[in-house]
């Protein structure tokens, strides 16, 4: 049995994270902080949830406070966005190789300067090799069902890795749209108490945090990669038994019109909806066109991206976020050195847009399609970043 | 500590179930010069003692003595020597 209800991205999440009976909340209410948070302590003042809330002094403070409260065996959430994100940078490392199964939504948005609230991926960007598993949500349906779905991720034993379910700001965050939800006993059943690996037993004391020297620090971060890629597996398992209970069908990656597409869009969060509208638009005039939208950014999940690119003769790849002096943006890098062993011939296009809040549309989309589909009938592509939607 | 263990055998996280893993941690090597006692300038002051920070200054009964497996040769307790009982010789 579900129930629909209309509902902000932000409220989506932390109506998911009200089922997934979280222990701990440790959060930084003020800008750029998102609703997640306040919904959440309106549930607390409600006494509808028996959560710990920890209104902390700064975004470092409160994913230090997650933290320590994951490591006592707590079930973690928190929520940030943007310059609270970036605050949280030196945190991010800890949580992860700490192995904190922390589950933290992140509303994307841009970093100043100038002051811009608005969404882009800069900020979760910046932040990408943290060792957190990341995944980005295309709606608030998404985000909800994410939200529920890494917990169990997160606390596997053999991952205990943190996840930032990232939602575009505000194109998500702040929209209304219509949700399907589970009922609270079928949360439960998906998702029971978080399982312990070790008990924190004042009678048998044990050091966490220890330093490392040269001798060992390698082995541990050779032991976090391990782990980060054992997500691949994760995935697919969480992903069908939340399809059993749920309905909806998620995994690493969603394609649309790929069986007999030349063309194809790749990218992260709300423009892929654009981009399938776009995509729709142009099939019924009869280009033959596709898009793929990545769930999981990290760990990048190669071998499902090059099973999608067979028989594509172009691929446009979005980035909404600006690598500075990068030779590509950060997921056309991505997606270059997962082809180039590969043996495609295919023709690479890399468009930024979307900065900083910048409307990403439908005809913008069907641009981007169009010229891929000329470049696909060309000999050589001269590879370049193109920035579309700024003004010369 | 003898062999080293690999990744894969390593507890999660760095987490250690035992206490006491600094005694295992011999930092002697870090040493560049060697603070070598002469026990009849000693008058047992205990100021080396007081001031050596790791602590590497082992009280006994009658007299202290230096445990060259953690001292990592910063030198304080010669300089703290008020008798200069204490020599800071380069390690070979």
């Amino acid at each position: 049995m579900q129930r629909t209800i209309g509902v902000t991205g932000d409220e989506a999440v932390a109506y998911a994270a009200k089922q997934s009976s979280v222990d701990v909340i440790a959060a930084y209410p003020i800008t750029p902080q998102t609703i997640i948070v306040e919904q959440f302590a309106q549930y607390v003042a409600n006494g509808e949830v028996h959560t710990e809330f920890m209104c902390v002094e700064s975004e470092h403070s409160a994913l230090s406070a997650c933290i320590g409260a994951s490591l006592t065996g707590a079930r973690v959430f928190t929520a940030t966005a943007s310059q609270g994100l970036a605050l949280m940078h030196e945190m991010l490392y800890i949580a992860s190789s700490m192995r904190c199964p922390i589950v933290m939504a992140v509303a994307n948005r841009a970093l100043s300067a100038p002051i811009n609230i608005y969404a882009d991926h800069s900020d979760m960007m910046g932040s990408r090799d943290s060792g957190w598993i990341q995944i980005y949500a295309e709606d608030a349906q998404e985000a909800y069902d994410w939200t529920l779905q890494t917990f169990d991720i997160a606390e596997k034993h053999d991952i205990m890795l943190p996840v930032s379910v990232n939602l575009d700001g505000f194109t998500i965050s702040h929209s209304m749209e219509g949700i399907s939800v589970l009922e609270d006993e079928d949360a439960k059943k998906f998702l029971p108490p978080r399982p312990l690996h070790y008990v924190i037993d004042p009678d048998k004391p044990i050091t966490i945090g220890a330093g490392n020297n040269p001798e060992y620090y390698f082995e541990f971060k050779r032991q976090q990669e391990d782990a980060l890629r054992r997500a691949f597996k994760a995935v697919l398992e969480t992903t069908q038994r939340f399809r059993r209970i749920s309905g909806r069908k998620y995994g690493i990656l969603d394609t649309y019109g790929l069986e007999d597409a030349d063309v194809a869009m790749i990218g992260l969060g709300s423009c892929m909806g654009t981009a399938m509208e776009a995509a729709r638009a142009l099939r019924r005039k009869g280009e033959k066109v596709g898009a793929i939208k990545l769930w999981l950014y990290r760990p990048f999940p190669e071998r499902e991206i090059l099973k999608t690119l067979e028989g594509l003769k172009s691929l446009a790849v979005i980035d909404r976020s600006c690598s500075f002096g990068a030779p590509n943006g950060a997921l056309c890098s991505d997606i270059l050195s997962t082809i180039h062993d590969a043996n495609l011939k295919l023709k690479i296009s890399n468009v930024v847009c979307g900065l900083g809040g910048r409307d990403i549309t439908v005809p913008m989309m069907e641009s981007i399609y169009k010229r891929a589909l000329k470049q696909s009938n060309v000999k050589h592509v001269k590879k370049e970043v193109s920035f579309l939607g700024v003004r010369e | 500590m003898s062999r080293k263990s690999g990744w894969r055998e390593l507890p999660i996280g760095g987490n250690l179930y035992e206490p006491g893993s600094s005694l295992k941690y011999k930092t002697g090597s870090w040493r560049i010069f060697r603070p070598v006692l002469d026990e009849a300038k000693c008058t047992r002051c205990l100021l080396c003692w007081i001031y050596c920070p790791e602590p590497s200054i082992d009280r006994l009964k009658d007299r202290v003595e230096i445990n060259y497996d953690f001292c990592k040769g910063c030198g304080i307790c010669a300089a703290e020597c008020p008798v200069k009982a204490i020599q800071m010789v380069e390690e070979r």
